[in-house]
């Protein structure tokens, strides 16, 4: 019950700060702002490893392979394409 | 290593934070990138490390096609950057789903005491949340790009709002079961009747969304995808999954109020109330006639203003025509016109889409103006250029309220003095609505493929015919 709250708390302060910072976000980069975060929230990769890496039955490891699959996907197109776009933006 | 990884986390953290932090300038953002790439790759090391990971060749392999996809992935033209960005959402959505379904057999089977009432509940929203986050994405990103078995027009039937929340509905009723008796000896078909109902509602959910809806929709399946991750950190106790979830949780929020408002409607309007059926046209008395206008003409309208104001709408992306975009706006800087870009929040089929083809297009950022800061200027502009734009310049949408635009914030192109629209086919724009923008005394028509009309124009400019 104890994790539970300090989860939840971590939650609550990170919904908190996520809005102060992205509502500063530049209207010209929402684009590049949502592949960014894309990428950001493929950190559910590193759930994927363990599933995928720890000594557990067949079935769980190819479940967590295709999950780490798909969120590498994210991780390498997501970074890959918001620098693409940002280095679009120029002043003049 | 215990220490290792709670470190990683925390740094990881931190990085994510400023990451995004970067992107309030576009002058800082790319450090954003810079930022975020390490903070990935210093928690994914953390935890390969960890001495429980003994199967190297599978993360490896798995790895390696992530990167055989992500690539290819990144490099497609900008026009087709909805159809990833929904695509992506899938992966998260997959992902998610996938190590929460892992995660309750491998507890099920062997450590039935991790399947708290707390852990289990978050599972059932991790399970649910990543898997119409999957399937309504795909949906999404196959409208997007076109797919031909998938229909592009919203589709309805009476009584649907009643059978998407009876399935989820359904699914959520089986997740209170499963967590009531999480190990029970149906419990495992009950969580893969959970998984497919949230599998169903996500093409359900998707089904009715038009076009035009879908900047909120990538929106909100962006909220869904960063909120499935904050149910997995909460399965997997991972306060850092906690924190980046919430963090593009947070951004897909701000984005669907900011499309949402820049729509006139509310969320659920938007996913339950059918956009695209076309509503009777206003009975605005006679029906006027467009004006024509030829090319020769439209081009010495703009060289004679003084300032321009180009509306671009989806119709530019469709036809490409951002390159040929600033061909037109070269040409008029060189005579001394003043040319903006006035950029609708919902202009496109993703929140930034314009900014982002028209920067490809090496148009100074400064030159693109927000609705809200371009429409106390239109009056002085001479001439309102819009480029495949429609529900976003409708005039209709001040009064009239039979029709679904009725109340979006909508740019100014009518106070203009000269009106110039291109416009694609004579057919009404996506809400099926006359615009009546279009038969004002002072707009002229052109009609033609966005970049072909442009390219015309721009030779005007270019082969001497005017000087």
């Amino acid at each position: 019950m104890n994790d539970f709250s300090s989860v939840l708390f971590v939650f609550v302060l990170a919904t908190f700060i996520g809005l102060g910072v992205i509502r500063r976000v530049s209207r010209l980069l929402y684009t590049p702002l949502m592949s960014l975060t894309n990428a950001i929230s493929a950190i559910a990769v590193v759930g994927s490893i363990v599933v995928t890496g720890a000594d557990h039955p067949l079935t769980i490891r190819i479940l967590g392979a295709v999950a780490l699959f798909a969120s590498m996907t994210n991780i390498v197109s997501g970074f890959m394409i918001t620098d693409r776009m940002l280095k679009m933006f120029k002043k003049q | 290593m215990h220490l290792i990884g709670e470190l990683a986390a925390i740094l990881a953290t931190a990085l994510f934070i400023f990451a995004l932090h970067w992107m309030g300038d576009p002058k800082t953002a790319r450090r954003g990138v810079f930022a975020g790439v390490t903070g990935m790759t210093v928690a994914v090391l953390a935890t390969w490390i960890q001495p429980e990971i003994v199967h190297h060749a599978w993360i490896f392999l798995a790895i390696i096609a992530g990167f055989a996809v992500g690539i290819p992935l990144s490099r497609v033209p900008l026009t087709a950057v909805p159809q990833r960005t929904a695509l992506s959402h899938a992966f998260g959505g997959l992902a998610a789903g996938l190590v929460g379904t892992a995660e309750y057999f491998l507890w099920v089977g062997e450590h039935s005491a991790q399947l708290t009432p707390f852990r289990t509940s978050a599972l059932v929203v991790e399970v649910i949340l990543g898997f119409l986050t999957f399937t309504g994405s795909l949906m999404a990103a196959g409208k997007l790009q076109e797919v031909r078995w998938i229909p592009q027009r919203p589709v309805t039937y009476p009584g649907q709002n009643f059978v998407n929340l009876g399935v989820l509905g359904l699914a959520a009723a089986l997740g209170v079961v499963l967590v009531l008796h999480p190990t029970a000896a149906w419990s495992g078909q009950v969580f893969i009747a959970i998984a497919a109902l949230a599998l169903i509602f996500g093409v359900l959910l998707i089904i009715p969304i038009g076009g035009a809806d879908m900047p909120t929709v990538i929106s909100i399946l962006n909220a869904y995808a960063g909120l499935a991750a904050v149910a997995m950190g909460f399965v997997l106790d991972s306060k850092l999954l906690v924190t980046a979830g919430a963090l593009d949780g947070s951004s897909g929020l701000i984005l669907s109020i900011i499309m949402c408002k820049a729509m006139n409607r509310s969320f659920t309007n938007v996913l339950f109330g059918a956009f695209g059926k076309a509503q009777p046209a206003v009975a605005a008395g006679e029906q006027k006639e467009w004006k024509q206008e030829s090319v020769e003409g439209a081009a010495q309208l703009l060289e004679q203003a003084r300032s321009v104001v180009i509306i671009p709408g989806y119709g530019m992306a469709v036809a490409q025509a951002q390159h040929k975009v600033r061909e037109l706006y070269d040409a008029l800087t060189k005579r001394g016109v003043t040319v903006k870009f006035a950029i609708h929040p919902v202009a496109g089929r993703m929140p930034g889409h314009m900014n982002v083809l028209l920067a490809e297009a090496n148009i100074p950022y400064s030159a693109l103006v927000e609705m809200d800061e371009i429409n106390p200027e239109m009056p002085q502009c001479d001439v309102a250029l819009v480029l495949g734009a429609n529900d976003v310049v409708n005039p209709a949408a001040r009064y009239a309220k039979s029709t679904p635009i009725y109340g979006m914030p909508i740019i100014d192109a009518d106070k203009a003095k000269t009106v110039i629209a291109v416009k694609r086919s004579k057919n009404p724009g996506f809400a099926g609505i006359d615009n009546e923008l279009y038969v004002l005394d002072n707009t002229w028509m052109l009609f033609g493929d966005a970049k072909a009309v442009l390219g015309d124009l721009v030779k005007q400019f270019g082969s001497g015919g005017i000087h």
